[in-house]
């Protein structure tokens, strides 16, 4: 029945199978109802990992070293442990930063440096070539074991057959088409295939399923059960040793590597990260993955041992057959047809998930870090001015697709036979291993420089080589195997496996060992030669500060939607950008594309879609080309990243504070000057007052010392000079009282009693009293509006003080004989009104004020005080002191020669039914 | 998903742990002839304990405790 057409046909099936899967998943992409949106889904495409090497070398591996195949798979069971804090940290920056390869994680970390980025695509393409080969050498023999069935003969040497009769050329062929169909049938701006994640979870199932079942078959078909296969093995002397390690340090040395190195190989393996990080849709998806992953490996390596165990007690001394094929052989020793070609199925699963997945990975590379850079460079291509480059970038993957599949077969016939599958692997595990100190340091560490990376990496990829890759050429004889032996040059320090005499490891370990700390120290010591530059930094920020980063502008200078789009159309056709910048524009809320603004935050946009396209250290060099672009200088860096926000925080409080002290100044200025202005009014009030007291005291003086010197004056001039001495001590004493009353009421210490107090009464009482004054001049005093009872809240003997003060001083200025004074009381909005009018000289306009002063009298110049008898000039300012005390306004009206009129206003009392309230308290 | 800082602690302690559990040199103690249950005791105790971690890695992501 397993004829070669019907192996060819089962492939081809199985290969129609998963492009119809992944062209299905593609469809339901595009109409929005992903089948990949699934943890499991996610979970299982990571399954990648365990390619041919898995399904055939781990049980060639077992059966050389027993349970030394682990190592590979307890590795990334320990990383997923760490996943919370690397994969995730991975998978945000990458979605952030569009990051689409792990070349371009590199290069964008360290500056997006097209040079580092080329140097990444270069590693991982040499590096992984050896494991595209182990795929190839896989697929080409089950094929052919499983065609010489019911024999069981292992193929011939590959290089031994030729070229064009060997399948395994036709294998890459096959691969190379069906990658290419799967892969780069469009051109997406995330680089993300939904539909290949979908064929590789199938594909992971369908290996899966297929080991257990060849797993079930030999333990429970061929033996009666684990445990029979152990004891059988246990006595067969040649097999027994097979049940435990080695026991010496040097085997728990290369166990602890095969750990670590597998740890750092499922996270940075092309294909890894492609499935891990790239095509990762929901980040909560990880925490399925946490222990779904390491369950699918758990469950693949179950029954290793066993069927290894299985293939040595049934092929004897080796019976000619490679341990690397037992899975296939011991069902085609039994004569399990179905089961043979479901095992050849499941391997070719392995394979093709690996290929397709590594070298779509690869040509993303190879194409935005490597190819693009170098054909946009080159100005007689003109391709910088092409219109449409998307036709362009896709053919550039096929090439590299194509190539690299090509590589892998050239490794294959050269090197591919020298090696058993799973050490074929660990050349390439090693290869990757020397991302690690960039990836993880420029995920924890601001310091790391694009010098130190390029430094680190590159001699990092130089030992590599000299220590693992060379020695595998010259192991197969393609190279002289003599500078092995006597090393390079024929310096002894030089072998290249016990390089600088360093012996007893393995080669695997020995390679890490050198690589791994020259490719440390560089990255770490050239780094630590300078400061991380702008762009430097600003990457680092993003990378290791997460998202409270990402409001970093990177641009400086701006360019409109009118440059920025047919530049994105180029790469992604005018139709998709159209699309990505409108729903850019929706995001900010805007109508259309059109409107969307020539800001930073525009360019900022088409720099990450474009990245998603090319790259990011190109897509930066295709935006700067028509960006106007003023470079950020060091000074705004450091405002934005460091200590801006402190600074300006500091800034805007010592505003706040020097706003503050000019108030302050102000204030206090004015304060001061009011102080001055205090201080000559003090002055002017003391010389004032003693002029005031000096005038009488000088009259009394003068009088008494003649009554005292002349003894002789007549009686008549006595008794003149007496009266006049006591009306000056009558008015000495009146100005001393009303100096002491004004300075109680300035200083608030007087005594008022308040009580609801009837103007009319008041005014009527004052005149009375007056009225004799009034008489002895002849001047008329009339009262209107006497009778109207009006109530104010007042002290009246106050009250009384300021009415007596305005008669007098009407008195006091009106003509005799011919003088009239009136007195007219009314109420008004709540207001009694007391108008005192007399038809005196009348006050100047300027006066009007001054005359309320103390020690001012209205007699048109103002400087010179005029004694008057009877005025003291401070009667107007205790009045008015009296009214405002009691809320009220005291000012004159008056035209200068006809008469003045002194009116003064009270709030009236509510109700004016005399209840009233003492107000206490001083205002 | 691995929000919380008490869960990727977790994690990264059983990472630990893990470590421990698959090294030199408590790999030295079951790396012996004899047999355990029928199972040469370096695999037994790889199979159990790895499965073991597996257990408490998706008990600690998938508990909603914290």
């Amino acid at each position: 029945m397993l004829q070669g057409w019907v192996i060819v046909l089962a492939s081809f099936l199985y290969l129609g199978i998963l492009f119809a899967i992944a062209w299905y998943a593609d469809r339901r992409a595009d109409s929005g109802r992903s089948l990949i949106a699934n943890p499991a889904v996610y979970a299982l495409s990571l399954g990648v990992y365990c390619t041919t090497w898995t399904f055939y070398g781990s049980v060639g591996r077992a059966a050389a070293s027993g349970i030394g195949f682990l190592p590979i798979y307890l590795g990334p069971t320990l990383l997923f442990a760490l996943a919370g804090f690397i994969l995730h940290k991975m998978i945000r920056v990458a979605k952030t930063n569009r990051i689409t390869s792990i070349a371009d994680f590199v290069a964008s970390r360290y500056g997006k440096s097209q040079l580092l980025g080329g140097l990444v695509t270069v590693i991982a393409v040499v590096g992984v070539i050896p494991y595209i080969a182990l795929q190839l050498k896989a697929v080409s023999n089950s094929f052919a074991i499983l065609a010489s069935y019911p024999d069981i003969i292992m193929p011939a040497k590959a290089g031994a057959v030729p070229l064009l009769q060997d399948s395994a050329l036709y294998v890459a062929m096959i691969l190379a088409a069906f990658t290419i169909l799967f892969g780069t049938r469009h051109l997406d701006a995330t680089e993300r295939h939904e539909g290949m994640v979908a064929a590789i979870a199938v594909e992971s199932v369908v290996k899966l399923v297929a080991f257990l079942a060849v797993g079930v078959f030999v333990v429970w078909g061929m033996h009666d059960g684990v445990g029979d296969i152990f004891a059988q093995a246990a006595l067969a002397p040649e097999v027994a040793h097979r049940l435990a390690s080695a026991d010496s340090p040097a085997a728990y040395g290369t166990w602890g590597t095969l750990i670590f190195l597998s740890m750092f190989a499922s996270l940075l393996l092309p294909r890894q990260f492609q499935i891990a990080v790239v095509e990762n849709v929901d980040e909560s998806h990880l925490r399925r993955a946490v222990w779904m992953f390491p369950l699918y490996l758990f469950l693949i390596n179950l029954f290793v041992l066993p069927v290894a165990l299985a293939g040595l007690l049934h092929f004897p001394g080796g019976g000619g057959v490679d341990a690397d094929t037992f899975v296939l052989t011991l069902p085609m020793a039994h004569q399990q047809e179905a089961l043979a070609l479901f095992v050849y199925i499941g391997g070719l699963s392995a394979a093709t998930g690996m290929v397709i997945v590594e070298t779509i990975a690869l040509s993303t590379m190879v194409c935005n870090d490597l190819v693009m850079p170098l054909l946009l460079r080159l100005p007689v291509l003109g391709l910088a001015a092409r219109a449409d480059l998307s036709g362009l970038l896709l053919e550039i993957r096929r090439w590299a697709i194509a190539v690299i599949l090509c590589l892998g077969y050239l490794y294959f016939r050269v090197a591919g036979e020298a090696y058993a599958l799973v050490s074929i692997g660990l050349i390439s595990f090693a290869a990757v291993a020397q991302f690690a100190p960039v990836v993880i340091g420029g995920l924890f560490w601001k310091g790391g420089t694009r010098d130190g990376a390029l430094a680190g990496l590159a001699a990092g990829f130089v030992l590599w080589t000299y220590t693992l890759l060379l020695p595998s050429f010259a192991k197969s004889g393609w190279l002289p195997d003599g500078f092995i032996a006597h090393g390079l040059f024929g310096i002894e320090l030089l072998r290249p496996q016990v390089l600088f005499g360093l012996a007893g490891l393995d080669e695997i370990t020995h390679c890490l060992v050198w690589s791994l700390l020259v490719n440390m120290g560089a990255y770490i010591g050239v780094s630590l030669m300078r400061v991380p530059n702008l762009r430097e930094a600003r990457q680092a920020t993003l990378f290791v500060g997460g998202a409270e980063a990402a409001g970093i502008p990177g641009w400086r200078g701006s360019a409109g939607i009118g440059d920025l789009l047919p530049l994105a159309g180029r790469f992604l056709g005018l139709e998709r950008a159209q699309e990505a910048f409108s729903r850019h524009a929706r995001q900010r809320g805007l109508r259309s594309l059109h409107e969307l603004p020539a800001d930073t935050r525009l360019v900022g946009f088409a720099e990450t879609l474009l990245a998603g396209a090319i790259g990011s250290a190109s897509a930066r060099a295709m935006v700067a080309s028509v960006v106007t672009e003023e470079p950020l200088g060091i000074d705004e860096v450091m405002n934005i990243l460091d200590e801006a926000s402190q600074v300006r925080a500091y800034t805007r409080e010592l505003e706040q504070k020097s706003r503050e002290l000019t108030r302050a100044t102000a204030e206090l200025r004015q304060a001061n000057a009011r102080l001055q202005e205090l201080d000559r009014m003090k002055d002017d009030f003391i010389s004032t007052v003693t002029h005031e007291l000096r005038t009488p005291l000088t009259s009394i003086r003068a009088f008494s010392e003649m009554l005292h010197e002349d003894p002789r004056i007549d009686l008549a001039q006595r008794s003149r000079f007496l009266g006049i001495i006591v009306s000056e001590t009558v008015r000495l004493s009146r100005l001393i009282n009303q100096i002491l009353d004004l300075a109680k009421l300035e200083s608030g210490r007087a005594e008022w009693t308040v009580a609801a107090v009837d103007v009319a009464e008041v005014i009527r009482e004052a005149a009375d009293s007056l009225a004799p004054l009034f008489v002895d001049k002849r001047v008329s005093l009339q009262l209107d509006g006497c009778e109207a009872g009006l109530n104010v809240l007042a002290d009246r003997d106050r009250l009384m003080q300021v009415m007596v003060n305005l008669l007098s001083n009407a008195l006091k200025f009106v003509p005799v004989a011919s003088g009239r004074v009136k007195v007219d009381v009314g109420a008004a909005a709540g207001e009694v009104r007391v108008s005192v009018t007399d038809n005196g000289p009348g006050i100047e306009a300027g006066d009007q004020e001054v005359i309320f002063e103390k020690f001012r009298q209205g007699t048109g110049n103002t400087d010179v005080l005029i004694d008057k008898p009877q005025g003291t000039g401070l009667g107007l300012p205790i009045s008015r002191q009296i009214i405002e005390y009691f809320n009220g306004r005291l000012w004159v009206e008056s035209t200068p020669g006809a008469g003045a009129c002194f009116v003064f206003t009270l709030p009236r009392q509510a109700g004016d039914n005399g209840a009233s309230q003492p107000t206490g308290e001083q205002p | 998903m691995i929000r919380s800082r008490l869960t990727a602690q977790r994690l990264a302690f059983l990472f630990l742990l893990g470590c421990f559990l698959f090294n030199y040199p408590l790999l030295s103690v079951f790396n012996r002839g004899g047999s355990f249950f029928g199972l040469p005791p370096l695999y037994a105790w790889l199979t159990g304990s790895w499965l073991a971690l597996i257990a408490l890695m998706a008990w600690v992501v998938e508990s909603r405790a914290d």
